[in-house]
C-alpha cells in the first residue's frame, strides 16, 4: 500500500462528486424551485440518489468492487435518461409516452442556453458516472 | 488522512453551496412575488368576492382558497381564531382556486349558496365534512350537494344560480386572478396586498402583526 492516493480512489471520488451534485441539483429543482417530478424522473431519481451512499461507502477503505454495486445503478439511469431525453427531443412518437396523469413527461419545465434541459443534464451525469466507474473496474484488472 | 479531508471538505463544500443556493432562490421569490402582488392590485380582491369581517378593518387577508384542499380545511379555524383575537381588526376576502379535480363544482355551489347570503355556513359545512366528500384529492360534488341540502339553501334556486353565467364569469374571473398572481397552491393568503414569505401560520400571523402594527403607526 502506498501512501498516494491510488488512481481508482479519485475516479470513484468523481463520480460521487458528480452524484452528489446531481442528487442535490435535483432537490433543488423539486424541493426548492417546486417543479413536480415527473414519472420517469423518479425512475432517475431512484437511481442517482443511492449512488451518492453507495460510491461514499466504497472510498472508505476504497474498494474498487463498489464499481461492481454502482455500476447497474448507473447503468440503469442512464437508459431511463436516454429514454427521457429522447421522449422530450421528440425522437419517440406521442404513442409511446409512459405518462397519463400528473406531470407529462414530455414536458420541458427548464432550458439553460437554449439547448441544456433537465433529462440532457441525467444523461451527462449517468453517462459520466458509468464512464468512471468502468475505467475504474478495467485499472483494476489490469 | 488525505483523502478523508478531501471528502468532508468537498461535502460541506457542496452542502453549503446548496444552502446558499436555497438562500437566494427564495429571496429572489419573495421578492417577484411581492413585485407581482404590488403591480397587479386589481386582481387581488373584486367586488364580488366573500368577505367578512368588519368593512373598515385595518388589515385585509385575501384567502386563495379550494374547498376540497385539505391544508385550507385545517387553516380555516385558526384564521376565524386569528380574527375573533383580533375583533374589528381584520377583514378576510375570499377568492376561488378550484386546484383539485371536480372542486369547480364545488366552488360554483359555494358562489350559487353565497347569492343567497349564505357563503359562510356553507363553506363551514363543506369544510366541517370535508372527509365526506372529498375522496383521495378528488371532489365527489354530488355528495357535497347532499350535504348542502342541510342547512337550510334553496336547493331549486341553486341548482339555477350554479349553472348560470354569472356564476361562471366570477369563478373565471378568481382562476384569472389567481393565474395572474401566479398562485399555485392553495391556501394562499394575501395580507394587505403582501403575498407569505413563505408557507405557514406563523408567517401568516407575523404578517398580520405586522400589518396591524403598521396601520397604529399611521
Amino acid at each position: 500500500m502506498t501512501r498516494t492516493t491510488p488512481i481508482g480512489w479519485t475516479l470513484v471520488f468523481s463520480a460521487w462528486l458528480i452524484a452528489t451534485v446531481s442528487t442535490l441539483g435535483a432537490l433543488f429543482l423539486g424541493e426548492v424551485m417546486g417543479y413536480t417530478p415527473c414519472i420517469l424522473c423518479w425512475y432517475q431519481r431512484i437511481a442517482m440518489f443511492p449512488l451518492v451512499l453507495v460510491l461514499a461507502a466504497g472510498l472508505f477503505p476504497f474498494d474498487a468492487r463498489v464499481v461492481r454495486y454502482a455500476l447497474p445503478l448507473a447503468l440503469t439511469g442512464l437508459g431511463l435518461a436516454l429514454f427521457h431525453l429522447a421522449l422530450t427531443a421528440g425522437w419517440i412518437p406521442e404513442s409511446l409516452k409512459p405518462c397519463q396523469q400528473g406531470v407529462p413527461c414530455s414536458s420541458i419545465p427548464v432550458v439553460w442556453f437554449g439547448f441544456v434541459t433537465i433529462p440532457l443534464l441525467s444523461v451527462l451525469s449517468f453517462l459520466l458516472i458509468a464512464g468512471l466507474l468502468l475505467i475504474t473496474h478495467l485499472k483494476d484488472y489490469k | 488522512m488525505k483523502q478523508k479531508s478531501i471528502f468532508v471538505i468537498s461535502a460541506i463544500v457542496l452542502l453549503l453551496v446548496f444552502a446558499a443556493g436555497i438562500l437566494f432562490y427564495t429571496g429572489q421569490q419573495e421578492k417577484a412575488a411581492n413585485l407581482l402582488a404590488e403591480t397587479h392590485r386589481a386582481a387581488l380582491m373584486r367586488m364580488h368576492s366573500p368577505t367578512a369581517g368588519n368593512a373598515e378593518a385595518p388589515v385585509v387577508i385575501v384567502e386563495f382558497l379550494d374547498p376540497a384542499c385539505e391544508t385550507c380545511r385545517a387553516f380555516y379555524p385558526r384564521v376565524k381564531q386569528l380574527m375573533s383575537d383580533n375583533p374589528d381588526k381584520i377583514r378576510i376576502v375570499l377568492r376561488y382556486a378550484p386546484l383539485h379535480t371536480g372542486s369547480d363544482k364545488v366552488v360554483a355551489m359555494l358562489e350559487a349558496a353565497h347569492r343567497q347570503g349564505k357563503f359562510w355556513i356553507a363553506l363551514e359545512t363543506l369544510l366541517a365534512n370535508q372527509a365526506g366528500w372529498v375522496q383521495h384529492h378528488t371532489a365527489n360534488p354530488e355528495a357535497a350537494w347532499q350535504l348542502l341540502g342541510g342547512i337550510g339553501l334553496n336547493m331549486e334556486q341553486m341548482d339555477k344560480d350554479m349553472n348560470s353565467p354569472e356564476t361562471a364569469s366570477v369563478i373565471a374571473q378568481d382562476v384569472a386572478d389567481a393565474k395572474t398572481l401566479n398562485v399555485t397552491m392553495t391556501p394562499e393568503f394575501f395580507v394587505n396586498g403582501k403575498p407569505l414569505p413563505d408557507f405557514g401560520f406563523n408567517q401568516l400571523k407575523t404578517l398580520v402583526d405586522r400589518a396591524m402594527a403598521d396601520s397604529r403607526a399611521r
